[in-house]
């Protein structure tokens, strides 16, 4: 069988597109090789390694991490971002939640109502950290007199041990318009449709809720649980503002030593980027277990709205 | 005859009513607790130390009144003597919480009170001194510059890089193109700091550390986000207009700038908006690569002051205002931006 001798041009239709798509995202490309996969795979060869960027790494094996499981501060500053996690999460939830129910009704002025609870969100940072400080400053603070006209005796809040995580916490809450608004966009996202069904069917305010609304929302709960969970472990600002104001990063007793502030530390006041990037890579493996974990057992309470289509 | 009875309906709409009230009254208590911080901040911007001193802080700058009696300064107050509400100087305190107060005007004839049991005189003092004072007594005019080319170049080199990059995912067809869209997407998750301190290293070995180009040149390069955002908004934009422009001669580069720029305006600005609100605000990677005062930032700036001069509490707090007024302007300008467009896309995507 003869070959017909017609050759293909190179530049075939399909060939000159996807050269157009590379062109197009080259930008990310070089910067995923050059900032993302390059460094990566620096930082998981200098976690193998002693390396304070002066003299050339020296290879180490598994030591850093070995140190690491040993060093009382690695596991301190774990406990502190997952009490961190534990006491922020929830609350943040409830009250972005609970609020986002309010703002999502048809009441007078709710764009502006949204607007102020949404405010606190985008001047986050150093002057947040500085104001509360000065609102929980116990001697001259707004938040302790305030309690004592109720009677209470507000506690020493970031000077104190005990307090200051729960300092932290209402500060965080302060922001808590952020996750709000996510939540909101998912409540406008329920098809009316389906509480009309629900009111025929008889369904009272509280069963529309629990039957229609959260289930609707739950992919949406996932989703600032997952990014909550990945925020705390990247804490750093806040805690950081307050200690050195305070002459001490890491709080009263360490009490906010944050891995991330851990992290730090080590990496740029002590120079040890070997035992930084072990942190990282550490810190790394904690969020992706963390996410798969979470997604695993997101199939028995995240509800999709594409599983209904699927059935029906 | 039939009773007059209510109808069902007018039950449902008696308890909608009283559910808005409630709803209205829990979002106003709401409210002023999230902007109590915010007017505290501030007032304290407008105090002078004596001012600062008080406890508990007035939430507006009031200092107590003071009156010149027989050459000393001396509080007023607004007391009750013989049945009638007049305004006595304070000249002296008794044992027991009394004290004597005396008529500025006639200070012979003395009173004694019990000092609680009367109210003293204030008036509205700010200090707007305070701002020129703090932003004098630091380069502070230096950090915003810097942080204003941080922001605003970086914020232009992420426009560009991430619109080019969102129209390469949003319009063709490529192999693998797919499986690299879902690997942006995954770096959403990654954490920065397995990619920090090589880059440190790196903006070290090409000695950028201590300038504000490790800050700046990572713009230029697309990040998830603002990518994956931009690229639902180009997905909605019609693929007619495409055509008509590859029809009338549009080269993909021509399509992009003259078509997809344009109709993605929206889109755009959120994005432009939203970096600026991060940049602004940005604390973590300044504070690392930013060594020398010249360099820095206004959050590295502020910082460092509050540090080192604790004491200086309103004129940090002048600062800090200074620093937020630029975010909370841009906004109120721009809040549907906030509170509508991007994180509809940003979840439902």
């Amino acid at each position: 069988m003869e070959r017909q001798s017609y050759r293909r041009p190179f530049w075939t239709m399909s060939r000159r597109e996807s050269g157009w798509a590379y062109f197009f995202i080259s930008p990310w490309i070089i910067g995923f090789i050059v900032f993302t996969v390059g460094p990566m795979l620096a930082s998981l060869f200098f976690s193998f390694a002693d390396y304070n960027i002066v003299d050339a790494p020296r290879w180490l094996g598994l030591a850093n991490y070995r140190n690491l499981f040993k060093d009382p501060l690695f596991w301190k500053s774990l406990q502190v971002t997952v009490y961190f996690a534990s006491l922020a999460l929830p609350s943040g939830l409830l009250l972005g939640f609970f609020l986002a129910i309010l703002l999502n009704k048809k009441i007078p002025g709710v764009n502006l109502w949204r607007t102020l609870y949404y405010l606190p969100s985008v001047i986050a940072g150093v002057a947040v950290a500085l104001l509360w400080m000065r609102i929980f400053n116990p001697r001259i603070g707004l938040l302790n007199p305030l309690l004592a006209e109720f009677g209470i005796k507000g506690p020493g809040w970031l000077q104190d041990p005990d307090w200051a995580m729960p300092a932290l916490v209402i500060m965080n809450l302060w922001g808590v318009g952020g996750s709000m608004i996510i939540y909101l966009a998912g409540l406008q996202g329920v098809p009316t449709a389906l509480y009309d069904a629900a009111r025929v069917d008889g369904a009272n305010l509280w069963q529309r809720f629990w039957h229609v609304t959260l289930p609707m929302v739950t992919p949406v709960i996932f989703y600032n649980l997952v990014m909550g969970l990945i925020g705390a472990f990247q804490y750093f600002t806040q805690v950081y503002v307050v200690g050195s104001a305070g002459g001490n990063v890491g709080g009263p007793a360490r009490s906010t030593l944050f891995y991330n502030l851990y992290l730090y530390q080590n990496a740029f006041k002590y120079f040890d980027m070997g035992y930084a990037s072990a942190m990282a890579w550490i810190l790394l493996l904690i969020v992706l277990f963390l996410t798969l974990l979470i997604f695993r057992s997101s199939e028995t309470w995240v509800y999709y709205e594409g599983e209904l289509k699927g059935r029906v | 005859m039939a009773t007059l009875t209510r109808s069902p309906l007018a039950d449902v709409k008696i308890q909608e009513l009283l559910i808005k009230g409630i709803t209205t009254l829990i979002l106003a208590v709401g409210a002023v607790i999230i902007l109590i911080p915010l007017v505290f901040m501030f007032s304290t911007s407008l105090k002078d130390r004596n001012q600062l001193r008080r406890s508990p802080p007035p939430l507006i700058p009031i200092e107590y009144t003071m009156v010149e009696v027989n050459g000393k300064e001396e509080p007023l107050y607004q007391v009750t003597v013989e049945g009638r509400s007049r305004r006595m100087a304070l000249v002296r305190n008794l044992p027991d919480g009394k004290g004597v107060f005396v008529d500025p005007a006639n200070p012979e004839r003395e009173f004694e009170l019990l000092i609680a049991d009367q109210k003293p005189m204030q008036h509205w003092e700010a200090h707007w001194e305070n701002y020129p004072e703090a932003l004098t007594s630091v380069p502070f005019g230096r950090y915003l510059i810097n942080t204003c080319i941080v922001t605003f170049v970086g914020m232009a080199g992420m426009l560009m890089s991430s619109s080019m990059v969102a129209y390469g995912f949003s319009r063709f067809r490529a192999p693998w193109l797919n499986v690299l869209f879902m690997v942006l997407l995954s770096t959403i998750m990654l954490p920065s700091q397995v990619r920090l301190i090589p880059m440190y290293v790196l903006f070290q070995k090409v000695g950028w550390v201590d300038t504000l180009l490790p800050l700046i040149v990572p713009q230029f390069f697309a990040n998830a986000y603002d990518v994956f955002f931009l690229r639902q908004f180009f997905m909605t934009i019609p693929l007619e207009m495409d055509d008509a422009a590859r029809i009338d001669g549009a080269s993909p580069i021509q399509t992009f700038l003259y078509v997809i720029l344009p109709q993605g305006r929206p889109a755009l600005v959120a994005v432009a908006v939203l970096h600026f609100i991060w940049a602004w605000n940005d604390f973590y990677e300044p504070l690392i690569y930013l060594h020398s005062r010249q360099k820095w930032t206004v959050a590295v700036g502020l910082q460092t002051f509050s540090a080192l001069y604790a004491v200086n509490t309103h004129l940090i707090a002048a600062a800090s205002v200074v620093m937020v007024v630029p975010c909370i302007l841009l906004f109120f300008f721009s809040q549907r931006i906030f509170t509508q467009g991007v994180v509809v896309s940003g979840v439902k995507g």
